[in-house]
């Protein structure tokens, strides 16, 4: 088609553009860009009416000088007078100006609306697609609350144009995803499922995504698309390439449509009627043998179109995760892929793989391509496909390879981009802690890591290496001696010396038998470093230092000397110079048997990975009855390495499958043989899933998170691409303390940054919250801080809700997670004797002060991680007090305000690892 | 697909269509960080990156980058013959497009993404169709708008064909 309408004959504006482009500099582009801004300005001004071709002229000029980036803050009352021309070509610069450059400003809103309802009745096809096109380019709240209502009339009007139903399909698409609520559910619904079938493919593409967007959120009411969907694909999959005429692109039979299909399928889990099954997993087969065939043309939007509807089709395998065959055929296709010529799809198979390598069915599949993934680490030139490659071998690890992986990924932080460093010391952190049998290994990546790449080891990883050496003794001698070799290096990383302070102020003793180092040695050594480092690390290491003169009296008065020196006791730093006062008084006054007692060994860290899930059970009455109802455990290839409880267990995990159960009770109660508590006044109330949030939907997988929270304190809440919400609480009897820190995991600012703890109006009366206020901007890549006092008055059911809202890159976010402040954090362990315990048990024996369920269990029960669960939920753990060794037992008290409340526990697993819970209270 | 933008190998933006509402300063600050990311790119490198929240997917034709903004479900391989289509339908219309076409006809480029792409999802495929929608809005066109006009300015070579032949 020769040129025939290239431009409309504006021929001022093709002048004005000529003007600009010949402009030599920015300041001749401004001045030619005022000067035409004044003429224009005059025109409209003017008593002159002006034709609708000058309007339009205008109108145009004044859209270029926007889109060359300069504002425009008039022209918006004459581009809507535009509108109500008849004149296609000048309503059309109108709406489009109105597209380019709309603002909420209300009146002319009205009027454009108006002009747009004008255009909708029209019934002239032309004009109503521009309508549509504007309120869909537009797509404000407003144009949804005018016409959400009347665009599903027009998309299932048996008269409408096809053109038109397509640009209403994707009208209501972009309605629905701005104001979801102004888009009323009703007849037409049905009837837009039943566009998959239309003769017009251009429709049905259109109505796909129209659908697969409402499934998305209205799985029920879109149900039927699944078996339409199904055959449509079908239809198109063994369609010959000619068939479908203008749909086929490069012999593709209709990809765009394709790939929406596959897509809308993967809102639904795999079809439960057998015809429409098979019919399904032969299309899959046919693609994926399609993919085999010789390519039917050389050019690249061949194979692109063709691959796109692959990996789509992949994709959808992993989705429905229920067919071996195909996974592994998928898992070999992409095997093939990581080694093609393209770029590209190298690049789209390592992504792809990710997701197959967490299918228990193709696991193993992907594990075979370890050394190719290896070698693209390696060889690479493109950073993008590298960090696909290094995603890959974090989803691929297991206990198998972990020791293979961690090497290699290491060997490539030594040369790795800046950008991704942090994340792949994070993802080695992850794998070393997590795989660890030998703790010595653990212990070694570590301080490789830091040695590597000092900067990126964030503060939770050193804080874990340090948490997992106290906790375990067998490791502890090693950690010594190799800290104390790897701090002999000239230039070390500030962060190997906190690490390196630490723990020889805690088991430098263990290698104080050696002289080559000795205790002076040794703090000569940390000294060395001192100068060097910053306030915290001097401040750390001064703690070092006082621990140096309980564990080794004999350089006490070297340490003392240091400490009394005027850098350190006049030092300007307020908390160094506190810390030397006092622990140079500390080490004057304090008798050995203090100075032992204050500075004793650090208690094992409580254990982190929390995997009860607890429901507390309330009933009115003279009782107050917990019930340790459900225990439950999250799968252990959480991405939050602070929470993995690899010093507890490491090996004990029978099960293959990394992100296996580790306690693997997760069942529900087979039955509940207390008295049933369904007894007018007996509510049964859930913490977990009853929220009392009016704010936003809870953050999907925030349940997950908060329930690993039962039992531990310190750990990452939630986590998106955006924020990182990590936290520390500490509770000691009715009282707690949290710190919540939001991590701006961008380079971007978050604005009007606000985070609100909400309590309903029954948990205001039982918890008294106070927060203060956080700074409402988060700079990219910063962390703020912000801290809770919590009062237990008495005992509460539900959890607060943390609302956080804030605007990233110019989009409102808002999101809610359910705060882990539960009942049992305010447990105090208490200590009983057998004979007690039996006592107290069968006092306990009003139906309102017991409460009994069984379980099944999933998975084989390992002792120590249940002891562990049991301690980290907060009651003492009781041993030898059971007659049955195999009993776990626990007694505590909860601490409120108003009242103590007595609680005991059993645990009785039996040989068919059935569980049995009971929980006791009593009000004191 | 969140957002498309043309911009030239020296950094000037040619076209940009949002398909989310965005705050001009934001999208100033958006194109100007993603137009910088993607120059430093060496010709073999990978058509997709990942940019802060989205997939970003582009392709080079001639002088120009087409380059567009998707979400972590979006296929990435159907965008990148999204934006060949596109570079079709542009070339098909101005017969052999180039980068000035783009830039004298601003107008055009926009009217005929729009007929080819609503709301961030392509809404006919077919070519035929979509250069159907263009041509009827041409014939509506007013015939007594100022004299026919020459080539605007010099010769196109600089600027090259999109489409090699």
């Amino acid at each position: 088609m020769p040129a025939v309408s290239k431009g409309d004959g504006m021929r001022g504006l093709a002048v004005f553009i000529s003007d600009i482009r010949n402009c030599k500099s920015k300041e001749a582009e401004i001045k030619r860009i005022n000067k035409e801004l004044a003429n224009i300005r005059s025109k409209f001004k003017g008593d002159k009416a002006l034709d609708g071709y000058s309007k339009k002229k205008y109108v145009c000029k004044l859209l270029f000088i926007f889109l060359l980036g300069h504002d425009i803050d008039f022209g918006h009352m004459e581009a809507v007078n535009l509108l109500s021309s008849n004149r296609y070509t000048e309503k059309q610069i109108g709406y489009l100006f109105i597209s380019v450059l709309v603002n909420s400003n209300s009146e002319l809103i009205r009027l454009i609306n108006n002009a747009i309802k004008n255009d909708l009745a029209s019934r002239n096809p032309t004009f109503m697609g521009l309508a549509l096109h504007c309120i869909a380019n537009v797509g404000s709240r407003e144009m949804a609350e005018a016409f959400a209502g009347e665009i599903p009339k027009i998309l299932v009007a048996g008269d409408t144009m096809d053109s038109v139903k397509q640009s209403a399909a994707l009208c209501l698409l972009r309605l629905y995803r701005t104001s979801p609520d102004l888009v009323p559910m009703g007849d037409w619904t049905s009837r837009v499922v039943h566009l998959l079938n239309d003769q017009h493919l251009g429709v049905v593409t259109a109505a796909t995504s129209l659908i697969t967007t409402l499934a998305q959120k209205n799985p029920e009411e879109f149900k039927t698309s699944v078996s339409l969907a199904v055959s449509r694909l079908s239809r198109i999959v063994t369609s010959a390439s000619t068939d479908l005429q203008d749909y086929t692109y490069y012999f593709v039979p209709a990809p765009w449509l394709s790939v929406k299909l596959l897509r809308l399928l993967q809102c639904y889990p795999p079809p439960e009627d057998p015809a429409v099954r098979g019919r399904l997993t032969e299309c899959l087969e046919t693609i994926l043998n399609k993919a085999q065939e010789p390519p039917k043309s050389k050019k690249v939007q061949h194979s692109n179109a063709k691959n796109a509807v692959l990996f789509e089709a992949i994709s959808l395998i992993i989705h429905h995760d229920s067919e071996p065959n195909l996974l592994v055929r998928a898992c070999n296709q992409l095997g093939q892929f990581l080694q093609h010529r393209e770029t590209n799809l190298r690049y789209l198979a390592l992504e792809s793989m990710c997701t197959l390598a967490s299918s228990e069915f193709s696991h193993e599949a992907v594990k075979t391509h370890i050394e190719t993934v290896i070698n693209a680490l390696k060889t690479e030139r493109d950073v993008s496909v590298r960090q696909r490659a290094v995603d890959l071998l974090y989803a691929m690890c297991d206990r198998s390879n972990a020791q293979q992986i961690v090497a290699e990924m290491l060997n490539y932080l030594e040369t790795a981009d800046y950008s991704i460093r942090e994340e792949i010391v994070l993802k080695v952190a992850i794998l070393a802690e997590k795989y660890a049998v030998d703790y010595t290994w653990y212990v070694d990546t570590i301080l490789n890591l830091i040695r590597i790449a000092g900067d990126y080891v964030s503060e939770e990883v050193w804080y874990r290496v340090i948490q997992i050496v106290i906790n375990r003794d067998d490791v502890q001698g090693y950690a010594a001696k190799t800290v104390f070799e790897a701090l002999q290096a000239p230039a070390c990383h500030e962060n190997l010396v906190k690490v390196g302070g630490y723990i020889l102020g805690e088991f430098g003793n263990l290698i104080a038998g050696d002289p080559r180092s000795s205790p002076l040695i040794q703090f000569n050594l940390l000294h060395s470093k001192f100068h060097l480092c910053s306030v915290p690390t001097r401040a750390l290491l001064l703690s070092t230092y006082i621990k140096f003169v309980n564990l080794f009296p004999e350089i006490k008065t070297t340490i003392q000397d240091v400490l009394r020196s005027d850098s350190q006791l006049k030092n300007a730093d307020v908390e160094l110079q506190q810390r030397a006062v006092e622990y140079l008084r500390l080490s004057t006054i304090a008798s050995t048997d203090i100075l032992a007692t204050v500075l004793e060994e650090m208690p094992p860290f409580p254990e982190r990975e929390s995997s009860i899930l607890a429901k507390l059970k309330k009933k009115k009455g003279p009782g107050t009855v917990t019930d340790l109802e459900e225990i439950k455990k999250e799968r252990s290839s959480d991405m939050n390495g602070s929470a993995e409880p690899a010093s507890v267990n490491a090996s004990a995990v029978s099960t293959p499958s990394p992100s296996a159960d580790l306690l693997g009770l997760g069942a529900a109660p087979l039955t509940n043989s207390a008295p049933a508590p369904s007894s007018s006044g007996s509510l049964l109330v859930d913490v977990f899933s009853d929220s009392a949030s009016a704010v936003a939907p809870l953050a999907p997988g925030s349940d997950d998170n908060f329930a690993r929270f039962v039992c531990k304190n310190n750990g990452v809440l939630f986590e998106n691409q955006l924020l990182q919400i990590g936290l520390k609480s500490e509770f000691r009897q009715n009282l707690g303390r949290m710190f919540i820190f939001y991590g701006n995991k961008t380079s971007t600012q978050f604005l009007n940054f606000t985070p609100t703890v909400i309590c309903s109006d029954d948990l205001q009366s039982s918890l008294n919250l106070q927060t203060k206020p956080v700074d409402p901007t988060v700079d990219g890549g910063a962390q703020v801080q912000q801290v809770v006092n919590i009062e237990c008055v008495s005992d509460f059911m539900e959890a607060p809700i943390l609302n956080i809202q804030f605007r990233y890159g110019g989009t409102f976010q808002n999101l809610s997670v359910k705060l882990p402040i539960t009942l049992n954090k305010f447990f105090q362990p208490t200590e009983m004797s057998s004979q007690d315990f039996f006592q107290r048990w069968k006092q306990l024996s009003n139906p309102k002060q017991e409460v009994q369920n069984i379980f099944k269990a999933k998975h084989p029960m390992d002792a120590e991680i249940t002891k562990a669960k049991i301690i980290g939920f907060g009651s003492a753990l009781l041993e030898e007090v059971d007659p049955n060794p195999a009993n776990f037992v626990g007694a505590g008290i909860i601490h409120t305000k108003t009242t103590q409340i007595g609680c005991l526990l059993r645990l009785e697993p039996n040989l068919q690892a059935q569980l049995i819970v009971t929980a006791d209270s009593n009000m004191k | 697909m969140r957002f498309m933008l043309l911009f030239s190998r020296q950094g000037k933006l040619r076209l940009q269509k949002w398909y989310l509402a965005t705050a001009d300063k934001d999208k100033k600050k958006m194109v100007r960080e993603l137009m910088q990311v993607v120059l430093a790119r060496k010709p073999k490198m990978c058509s997709f990156l990942e940019w802060r929240d989205l997939k970003v997917v582009y392709k080079r034709y001639a002088s120009l980058y087409f380059c567009c903004a998707i979400e972590g479900q979006d296929n990435e391989l159907i965008t990148l013959e999204l934006i060949h289509r596109y570079v079709e339908l542009l070339d098909k219309y101005f017969g052999s497009v180039c980068e000035l076409d783009i830039i004298f006809n601003f107008e055009k480029a926009y009217f005929i993404l729009d007929e080819f792409v609503m709301g961030g999802e392509i809404q006919d495929t077919s070519k035929k169709s979509v250069l159907k929608a263009i041509e009827q809005a041409d014939l509506l066109q007013e015939v007594r708008e100022g004299p026919p006009m020459n080539p605007l300015v010099g010769p196109k070579l600089p600027y090259g064909p999109l489409i090699a032949l």
